[in-house]
């Protein structure tokens, strides 16, 4: 690579990161150049480490660094040396690696792969290159049984950890299919330009994922970065509460006081705040179209409760039951909360889809006293009501009595209103806020909770 | 200091740190650029350690500031010797006022804390910043003229920069976003848990009398902890408590029993320990 060339490849990997919404200055690129002259380019992890040590400022954003890192500075270049293999050879070698665990050789492997069957269209050498093509020939998930047996062989005595077998193959065979997903990005990138591959391929940041369309992997991850964001939120709460109990002045005892120095207002009297006790009403949509976004804001608030005097929760789909309790802390399990939800609480009534109009009401029906004068509400869901009414009258019973109602919703704005939402009737009543990933909600709650 | 990344693994490997790739290539760049690094990760995994071997290796005095809230100037940069300067000041009664003003402001008067400890002085020192996000915000601001231009301003004496530089590490649990600015100013490195080979190695090294087989037993089952949704998992550190237990246990191999019985050695919550049980297929503990 000549000199200009490094130096174009550099600014290009940074445009693309910046496109992803990673913040990076003109002087960490030169750091980056920097590191680059140092390391040299003989060995391409050195590199990635490099890079990733003075282009990054975070941990998050890692998994956008690494897969738009392999586009720019590509393992190889075009197809694969050597002559095309058939299926089943390919698959008896990727079970010996598989065995073995060696990532270089799967790497290679997983070249092949795409270049054999990867390829679509009708144009001589391939018009595109898919990995899920790819996988779908080669299943590679049907030789779980295969290498375990052939590790078993050779092991002998298996043991305790033999129990452990299963997930560890399981997991090798996951960090195969990306090794694929990775070079046929990499083949595709070669066809149609890097910058653009770079910018619609590569997956965002899980905070910047959309609840609605967030896969299993993604709210797995979003949920183990719930713990600390919270605390971050609590951080961000308590320095709120400082400035907020410094207090607003007391006009009225600043004048008296003015009276001893001849009404020349010397000494400003602030006013004292009472301690609140803020207390939480959660009301959570948990049907299947917005449940990702509810399970993770339900687990956020359970994590931040020591903040509040009281939190309770309630879920619906259309009909409404207090969960409070399954949330308790300690025996949260993160990962089957949205399940046991389902299972315990008596949720849906004579159909299954949501009822916002009927859930709602018999909340302020039933538990129209757990809404008082210091009670904050957030309302969670995507407002589509399935065509039924929406009961307005009931929301506005909810807003009169609660200290503030504000109700978080997944969708997009510019679907608000659209086939069944009943969106901006409810946010002529309610404040309305779009919170359509991580990243928001947590504006957002460090923004609305109470203090 | 160094010639190359794996000259950085072999001597940090040397003091008894085992350093990944990244760790190696980071540290080379640190002091290739001269710049501090910030290195974040969960707790136990040798963040603080890493500080100490780079001292080692380097030959370096290690100046350590340990942040906690309300962490503030006097105890990070300098404080004045107020009980020495009273006594100067009764001690020269007969002095003009102009030589004593003069003299009461000068460095015999000084108290340096660690940051200007670090910048001062001709012998090469490694200043380890720990757990910089506890500190508070205001702090971060004082540190970014150290950070930057390595240099301090004492008003009442000018600017004092730094003859040499320090190699710089700060450590964070990130339970505060530290500003961009502080992150600018540095190189990131994340230590993440230890890849398997790696993890072993460490075993090893740190429990020597623990057996092959047991010691990589002992890393897959952590492993598997670790993907697990737990509420805390085990760190390096942990498995190395762990492996210390079952060689004073004198374990030779792992059982259901012996994994049941020190299960508390690895996971510091009941309901981890319980789920953790659950999902190795242990009987109910």
């Amino acid at each position: 690579m000549s000199a200009a060339g490094v130096a174009e490849r550099l600014t290009g990997l940074v445009g693309a990161l910046r496109a992803h919404g990673l913040r990076i200055g003109t002087g960490e690129t030169v750091d980056a150049a920097l590191a680059m002259e140092a390391l040299g380019f003989t060995d391409r992890e050195l590199l990635r480490e490099g890079l990733a040590a003075t282009l990054l400022h975070g941990t998050a954003q890692r998994p956008v660094f690494d897969p738009v890192f392999d586009l720019y500075f590509p393992r190889g270049i075009g197809a694969p040396r050597g002559e095309p293999t058939g299926r089943d050879e390919l698959r008896d070698r990727l079970a010996a690696a598989l065995a073995a665990n060696d990532q270089a050789l799967m790497g290679q492997l997983a070249a092949e792969a795409v270049d054999g069957f990867g390829g679509y269209g009708n144009s001589p050498t391939s018009d595109g290159w898919s990995s899920h093509q790819t996988l779908e020939w080669l299943r590679p998930q049907t030789l779980l049984a295969r290498v375990r047996t052939s590790i078993r062989a050779q092991g002998g005595d298996a043991g305790f950890t033999d129990r452990l077998l299963d997930d560890e193959i399981r997991q090798r065979i996951e960090g195969f299919r990306r090794q694929v997903a990775g070079e046929a990005r990499r083949r595709v990138a070669e066809r149609r330009g890097r910058d653009e591959i770079a910018r619609r391929a590569v997956a965002p940041t899980a905070d910047r994922v959309d609840f609605l369309f967030a896969g299993r992997a993604q709210l797995a991850e979003l949920r183990r970065a719930v713990q600390p964001l919270a605390r971050k939120l609590a951080t961000r709460l308590a320095a709120r509460r400082r400035r907020a109990s410094r207090g607003t002045i007391d006009l009225r005892r600043t004048l008296r006081g003015s009276l001893s120095t001849g009404g020349v207002p010397m000494r400003p009297v602030l006013r004292r705040r009472r301690p609140v006790r803020p207390e939480l009403v959660l009301l959570c949509d948990v049907s299947g179209s917005v449940s990702g976004f509810s399970d993770f804001t339900m687990l956020l608030v359970q994590a931040l409760h020591d903040q509040f005097s009281k939190v309770r929760v309630f879920a619906f789909v259309n009909r409404l039951d207090e969960v409070t309790p399954l949330l308790a802390h300690g025996t949260a399990d993160p990962e089957g909360l949205g399940a046991r939800i389902r299972a315990e609480a008596t949720l849906t009534g004579w159909h299954g889809s949501s009822d916002y109009g009927v859930a709602l009401g018999e909340f302020a029906e039933r538990y129209g006293d757990a809404v008082g004068p210091r009670t904050t509400v957030f309302v969670l869901g995507d407002a589509r009501t399935n065509m039924s009414d929406p009961n307005l009258p009931a929301v506005r019973h909810i807003a009169q009595r609660a200290r503030r109602v504000y109700w978080l919703n997944p969708e997009q704005r510019s679907q608000w209103g659209t086939g069944d939402s009943a969106a901006p009737d409810y946010a002529e009543l309610v404040e309305m806020h779009e919170c359509r990933n991580a990243k928001q909600l947590s504006a957002l709650v460090g923004r609305l909770l109470p203090i | 200091m160094f010639r190359s990344v794996d000259e950085v693994a072999a001597r940090l490997a040397e003091t008894g740190y085992l350093a990944s790739p990244a760790v190696a290539t980071t540290v080379f760049l640190a002091d290739r650029l001269g710049k501090p690094l910030l290195v974040e990760g969960p707790a136990g995994v040798g963040k603080t350690e890493l500080a100490k071997a780079v001292a080692e290796v380097a030959g370096a005095e290690l100046v350590r500031l340990q942040c906690y809230e309300g962490v503030d100037e006097s105890r990070a940069l300098y404080e004045w010797n107020h009980a020495k300067q009273l006594l100067r000041i009764s001690a020269g009664r007969d002095e003009s006022w102009d030589e004593t003003r003069t003299d009461i402001f000068s460095e015999e008067f000084l108290l340096p804390r660690p940051l200007l400890t670090a910048i001062r002085g001709d012998v090469p020192k490694v200043l380890l910043i720990d757990e910089t996000d506890k500190a508070d915000v205001e702090v971060e601001g004082l540190l970014l003229e150290v950070l930057s231009d390595f240099q301090v301003t004492v008003p009442e004496l000018g600017t004092i920069t730094a003859t040499r530089r320090p190699f710089v590490v700060l450590t964070s649990n990130a339970s505060r976003e530290l500003s961009e600015a502080l992150r600018r100013r540095c190189l990131f490195l994340h230590i993440g848990f230890p890849d398997e080979e790696l993890e072993r190695r460490i075993v090893r090294l740190k429990v020597p009398g623990l057996g092959e087989t047991l010691a990589e037993s002992v890393v897959r089952v952590v492993g598997a902890l670790r993907e697990m949704e737990l509420r805390k998992v085990p760190s390096v550190a942990e498995t190395i408590d762990w492996a210390r237990t079952l060689l004073a246990l004198g374990a030779d191999t792992l059982d259901e029993t012996v994994v049941r019985d020190t299960l508390g050695v690895l996971l510091k919550h009941q309901d981890d320990i319980l789920r953790a049980a659950a999902k190795l297929d242990l009987d109910a503990v």
